[in-house]
């Protein structure tokens, strides 16, 4: 999930001065390393080529001249250079990462392994398709589960993330409306509610439509009624993310599903929470029109420290038609491929949104996953998500301040009302957190909250990992409500780095090295 | 089930602490109708032995172009990846962690972002470089819409030496925005003249070089026709190796460089995920889609990296926002970025020159097989061949002896395009005597 990037608040050290500088800045295990620019050492490489032979110059001309600037470094310094980076970074691996929206789930390493098979790995996307039955049968077996989880007849699998799914869908409305109306269609609006994912307003906007929020009802839910209120013969569609932002199950979707559908419109739902009711509730038996799935979600692809993902959407009757290409087919010799819009047959592509046949290293992984679980375990999977998510809220519930009344889905919304008066932020609370050795929750999202935090467990953390959780959460929440603001606004102190000026790096963006005599000559 | 911690007595546990009777009272917010009570047409769980033997039996079907002869190329190429790329790249705090939205806990993501901005800026010419996008094919469609934005133009035309997925996927993303998108006819010879089409309705030129035939093409005439009509000339790179042998299009004059980085540190993966390179001059850096990493320092004075600009970004702008991208190429990029930090400067261009070197063997020796033309006379490692006969029905033959001998033309433009007898063919650093011996001796025979 997302957060307000100018949040920020640097303050002075609260123990400055008290700790020894050591010689090179390093701290025990923590050490400080220069960009690979610096540690440059022309000469040096990280691999051994073989010559070349004899060979006629084709380049026709067009042969580079002068150097690139790239760093030289040998491969034991490049293997200690990434792992000292990657030694400042908190993962899933290390502990609980209850950042909400984002489903952090452990990422099985057998999905891994499975990705990294020649078979797969090695696999060229235009090979004759004779040659990758194994790689079409795998995509064809995710596409089923897909399908079979979500109760919907059809899915676009070449969606890269969850964003590009939200455009998937959206884009697959707006030709269907088009095809409707025989020409470009005369409804401009698409309704969002105001606690959506920033991604849903701008997705709607690729699309040409204009946004018009919906607002929040006091429970946390769409307000039904000021939807309805809303809809005429303008209205493209609506986007409901399900369970919601706030971590709550919109318990009203088949009355919008009917509502939407009568005036015309059609349904997107925002799969991102999926996690909450896989193999409890089928999307498609709720009335909807489309879905992506975060497979970097649901089903544990890795985030990657910020992808790829794989977006993948499923399809009603009504928007299928329309599905990009390609997709994959049963042909008399097996699986085939269909890759232009020119070869759908009675189909009638919107077009094509990604290069080859998308996140296939990602279906891999998936799939690794589903079959892992199986139907049995998936339905558990959510089970565990909604009831870690509750015991978290129940336990601190008393000292916190839910958002909402009643027991939530995957993920639990607290507000900063018990921080009033303590001098301390949400921003300030999260900070402490690291100390603590956590990474904080969701902050300030969603919108409809003022100071929002929401946790998200996952299904992948013990009862043990939660009551620590809990004590530490309990913890700062003390310290927090006995006037100790002061630590708050220091922390943290224990990281790789202290609080970071953000607001300095957007007013004057560095955002790439430069060698230092470029530099000189720049500033004469 | 082995990534489920909690056992059946503390779910016991759990649900007494909360008060609940059962898990069913947590979910009570889902209409009772709504709750599925059937049996899916799916697996029960597995062992992990036993998925590895389900997956690998799948994966046995496929012909790895590690198994055999392979000339693939159009857009995904094999080339070798260092073993120190996989290892870094599967560690737990690159491989697990989230978008760095918390920096004093992601310092290591942040700098290797901030490490291979600085790396596809150089190798690109340019001045700066975002974090990545999904794949070539979508950053160049996000090029096209920053033209749009900004020179506030209408129209943009995409030359034919451009990959045609990269054309689709540009003409679907503007689909509903205001530009026209004018493909040109695949250019073949290489010659086209784009000139002519540039007017001041032009928001941009998209060219691609290598073309997707193969011509390499000094740039510079068509960036100053361009920029004297103030319209961008957008370039695509579909082999990021070549940047290591031809003049940067930044030399070249472009405004807006996307490439698809996969041939550095990715595998050829069936497609995907790859990582899209974006690299712009700076003045436009403020209309760029994605994540940006930039330089900092922290409340001790220390340098450190974060998340910058965001305020173009979805999360802040909705609407808004420049693009409605969120999770992008990460550890694509990162495998990128080591995989670069290896070759280093020069170890990049032996690199380059070595794909050049043995893509020329190649060529020369395929030009002497009868009735087999070559039809670029500058290249990098992949150019198209004029068959005596239909490249599709090669190929297929070709593969029944497991030798898969490039991509057919037919295959990136649909049948009835007119490229029947076009073969797209690519060699890299681990195309060696042999395999060009497989091709050059089996093209004539499957032909005959």
């Amino acid at each position: 999930m997302t957060h307000s990037s100018d949040l920020s608040r640097a303050r002075p050290a609260a123990n400055a001065g008290i700790e020894r500088e050591t010689v090179l800045g390093h701290r025990g295990l923590q050490l400080e390393e220069p960009l690979l620019f610096e540690i440059d050492n022309p000469g040096a490489s990280g691999v051994d080529l073989p010559e070349a032979g004899d060979y006629t110059d084709h380049l026709g001309g067009t042969a580079r001249k002068g150097a690139i600037g790239l760093p030289s470094v040998s491969e034991p310094e490049v293997v200690r250079h990434f792992t000292r980076l990657s030694q400042k970074n908190y993962a899933i691996d290390m502990g609980t990462y209850p950042l909400g929206s984002c489903t952090m789930k452990h990422n099985p390493r057998l999905n891994e392994k499975m990705a990294r098979l020649p078979g797969f790995a090695a696999v060229h996307p235009l090979q004759p398709v004779s040659t990758v039955q194994g790689a079409l049968e795998l995509i064809d077996s995710v596409a089923h589960w897909l399908k079979e989880l979500t109760g919907m007849p059809a899915v676009a699998m070449s969606p890269a993330a969850g964003a590009h799914g939200e455009l998937c869908g959206v884009m697959a409305i707006r030709a269907a409306l088009d095809d409707r109306e025989g020409g470009p269609t005369t409804r401009r609006r698409i309704l969002v509610p105001d606690s959506a994912h920033g991604t849903n307003p701008a997705t709607a906007a690729v699309c040409g439509f204009a946004v018009d929020a919906i607002p929040s009802d006091e429970r946390g839910r769409v307000d039904v009624a000021a939807f309805a209120d809303k809809l005429d013969d303008d209205v493209a569609g609506i986007m409901i993310t399900n369970p919601n932002t706030c971590g709550l199950f919109e318990p009203d979707m088949v009355e919008i599903a009917k509502l939407i559908h009568d005036a015309g419109g059609y349904f997107y739902c925002d799969g991102a929470n999926f996690n909450a009711i896989v193999g409890k509730v089928r999307p498609g038996d709720l009335g909807i029109d489309c879905m992506h799935i975060n497979l970097h979600k649901t089903f544990s692809t890795p985030h990657g420290g910020g992808g790829p993902g794989a977006g993948p959407v499923v399809l009603s009757d009504a928007l299928a038609p329309f599905a990009p290409v390609p997709w994959v087919v049963h042909g008399d010799d097996g699986f085939a491929l269909v890759e232009h819009v020119g070869e759908a047959g009675d189909a009638r592509p919107f077009g094509r949104l990604k290069g080859f046949h998308g996140q296939m290293g990602m279906f891999i992984r998936a799939y690794a996953y589903m079959l892992s679980h199986g139907r049995d375990g998936l339905r558990q999977v959510a089970e565990d998500a909604v009831l870690n998510a509750n015991y978290v809220m129940h336990s601190l519930s008393d000292v916190m301040t839910p958002a909402f009344d009643g027991p939530c889905m995957h993920e639990c919304l607290f507000d900063d009302r018990f921080l009033k008066d303590t001098g301390v932020t949400t921003l300030d609370f999260a900070k402490a957190m690291l100390d603590e050795g956590y990474h904080p929750m969701t902050m300030y999202f969603p919108l409809v909250v003022h100071g929002a935090m929401l946790i998200e467990p996952t299904e992948t953390e013990s009862k043990r990992g939660l009551d620590e959780f809990v004590a530490v959460m309990r913890a700062l929440v003390a310290r927090a409500k006995n006037g100790d603001a002061e630590a708050f606004l220091a922390a943290p102190t224990t990281t790789p780095r202290r609080r970071l000026d953000e607001t300095a790096a957007a007013r004057s963006p560095v955002l790439r090295w430069t060698p230092e005599t470029e530099t000189a000559e720049a500033a004469e | 089930m082995r990534y489920l911690p909690l056992t059946d007595a503390d779910r016991s546990a759990m649900l007494a602490e909360i008060g609940a009777a059962s898990i069913d009272d947590l979910f009570v917010d889902v209409p009772k109708d709504a709750r599925f009570g059937g049996s899916f047409d799916l697996s029960d769980h597995m062992a992990e032995f036993e998925v590895e033997q389900t997956m690998s039996a799948m994966a046995a079907k496929n012909l790895t172009t590690a198994g055999a002869p392979s000339f693939l190329g159009a857009g995904a190429y094999r080339h070798h990846v260092p073993a120190t790329v996989d290892h870094l790249i599967q560690r737990g705090e690159f491989l697990t962690s989230y978008t760095p939205y918390q920096p004093e806990i992601s310092q290591g993501t942040l700098q290797a972002l901030f490490e291979f901005q600085t790396m596809v800026a150089l190798i690109t010419g340019m001045d700066v470089a975002n974090a990545s996008m999904y794949d070539g094919a979508t950053a160049c469609a996000e090029a096209v819409l920053m033209a749009r934005r900004i020179t506030r133009r209408n129209r943009a035309v995409i030359s034919g030496s451009v990959h045609p997925h990269y054309s689709a996927v540009t003409e679907t993303q503007a689909k509903y925005v205001d530009i026209a998108i004018d493909i040109r006819e695949p250019d073949l010879t290489g010659d086209e003249d784009l000139t002519g089409l540039i007017d001041g309705d032009t928001a941009c030129v998209v060219v691609q070089n290598p073309g997707v035939f193969g011509h390499v093409r000094d740039l510079t005439p068509l960036a100053e026709a361009c920029h004297a009509a103030g319209a961008l000339l957008i370039v695509v790179v579909t082999e990021t190796v070549s940047l290591g042998a031809i003049r940067s299009p930044g030399e070249m004059g472009a405004d807006i460089v996307v490439a698809e980085g996969q041939s550095l540190g990715n595998p050829q993966g069936f497609g995907g995920p790859y990582v899209g390179l974006f690299a712009a001059r700076e003045k436009y850096v403020r209309q760029m889609p994605g994540r940006l990493a930039g330089e900092t320092v922290d409340a001790d004075g220390k340098r450190g990296w974060v998340l910058t600009l965001s305020t173009r970004e979805q999360h802040i702008r909705r609407e808004k926002a420049t693009s409605n991208i969120c999770t992008n190429s990460g550890l694509c990029a990162l495998a990128f970025t080591i995989h670069l930090s290896l070759l280093g400067e020069d170890g990049f261009r032996d690199l380059a020159m070595l794909n050049h070197a043995r893509a020329s063997q190649l060529a020369d020796r395929l030009a002497e097989v009868p009735g087999v033309e070559v039809l670029p006379d500058a290249f990098f490692n992949e150019f198209a061949l004029r068959l005596p006969g239909d490249a599709a029905a090669a190929v297929e033959a070709m593969a029944a002896r497991n030798i898969l001998a490039g991509v057919p033309a037919s295959r990136l433009y649909g049948a009835g395009s007119g490229l029947d007898d076009i073969l797209l063919v690519a060699a890299s650093e681990l195309t060696g005597q042999a395999e060009m011996d497989a091709l050059v001796s089996g093209l004539p025979e499957v032909l005959a």
